[in-house]
């Protein structure tokens, strides 16, 4: 299974969905199928992908709140998980690409490369409830459907290979992005407020 | 020495006064009356977390929610948070108010503080976080909503040192 195939899978869903995706070749897929006003893609400060999620999670519970993030990345901030626990943002759903690799830096091998390390244990060990591990774009879709219709905080692992796009790059500054993906968010606050 | 009560107060009802809806946190000695405020305020919705700079993370999802947040930590946890406020709230342009307990400087009795204290200020100027002392219980509250408005007009971090002056008894 290959992470941009998931991407594409989830990308007529993330219409609506307010986004939030790590560096990388995560981010380039996504961009890669046409960038949206709802989406944020945080090109730094790896493992806050699923912080930000959760800050606007709470905040906006009108909303649903997807993060695409990474192995490389969530390892950065494994106590993410046991914040999300604690305060289960019943619209967020946290897709972890494992690829068993730091694609974006090189492709060095991971903690996860071995397989000795399970995200998905220690997501559900942190106590999150709803926790899938999926290894084929079948389960995967599954999984995304599943969480879609479920009214709690999903994470979903996806183990995913460790291939990423052939080029980089992106036609928006990244203070661009920020600004636009605020302006998104409060265009539709003051939509659902009129309506 | 204790944690001042009647300043932990002050400063609670300063950021309700700033407009403030929402704080992120990691406890901490002089923090713990200010948190139990908060957790017992039923508009104020506190984020209590792993690591301080998850608190980026955070802070930035509430920015971009349009609601008010405010940061709470240790000097030390400002640290443990540099990546997310450069490579986060810098980069992008995210505002951050946070408010830090200014632990190892004048006073300072316990020695696991002290170097934490002594480079603190220096790391602030370094990073270009502009920043000011909170001392005295009559102007923190304006301290505090001066912060949070230049954090906002900036689009910059911005700290506030909460001093041994004003959070010991």
């Amino acid at each position: 299974m290959e992470r941009a195939g998931c991407i594409e899978m989830m990308y007529p869903e993330l219409e609506e969905k307010v986004v939030v995706t790590i560096m990388g070749a995560c981010a380039q897929e996504l961009y890669n199928l046409g960038h949206r006003e709802n989406f944020f893609y945080l090109q730094h400060a790896m493992g806050l992908a699923s912080s930000i999620g959760l800050g606007l999670a709470v905040h906006l519970p009108a909303e649903r709140v997807v993060v695409l993030d990474g192995d490389g990345s969530v390892l950065m901030n494994l106590g993410t998980f046991v914040t999300l626990a604690r305060y289960r943002p019943t619209n967020m759903i946290h897709v972890v690409f494992d690829n068993g690799s730091l694609l974006s830096t090189g492709g060095f091998d991971s903690q996860t490369a071995s397989g000795t390390t399970d995200i998905a244990a220690i997501a559900r060990g942190a106590g999150i409830e709803h926790v899938a591990a999926v290894s084929t774009t079948t389960e995967f879709g599954e999984a995304f459907v599943d969480a879609l219709e479920r009214d709690d905080l999903s994470v979903i692992v996806a183990k995913v290979a460790a291939v990423g796009p052939e080029h980089y790059g992106m036609d928006l500054h990244l203070p661009e992005n920020a600004f636009r993906f605020k302006r998104w968010i409060a265009e539709r606050k003051r939509a659902e407020h009129t309506a | 020495m204790t944690v001042s009560y009647e300043n932990s107060k002050v400063i609670f009802d300063g950021i309700k006064a700033a407009g403030i809806k929402s704080l992120s946190a990691l406890p901490e000695t002089w923090l713990g009356l200010l948190l139990q405020r908060a957790e017992d305020d039923p508009d104020m919705e506190l984020f209590q977390v792993a690591k301080e700079e998850e608190a980026i993370g955070i802070a930035a999802g509430a920015y971009f929610a349009g609601t008010p947040h405010v940061l709470l930590m240790q000097n030390h946890g400002f640290f443990a948070a540099i990546n997310g406020i450069v490579s986060l709230a810098q980069l992008y342009h995210v505002p951050l108010c946070m408010l830090i307990a200014y632990r190892g400087h004048w006073g300072e009795p316990y020695p696991w503080h002290t170097r934490g204290g002594i480079v603190t200020e220096e790391v602030l100027r370094a990073l270009a976080i502009p920043f000011e002392y909170a001392r005295s219980p009559e102007r923190v509250a304006k301290q505090i909503r001066e912060a949070w408005v230049f954090s906002q007009s900036s689009l910059s971090p911005v700290a506030l040192l909460l001093t041994r002056d004003l959070m010991e008894a």
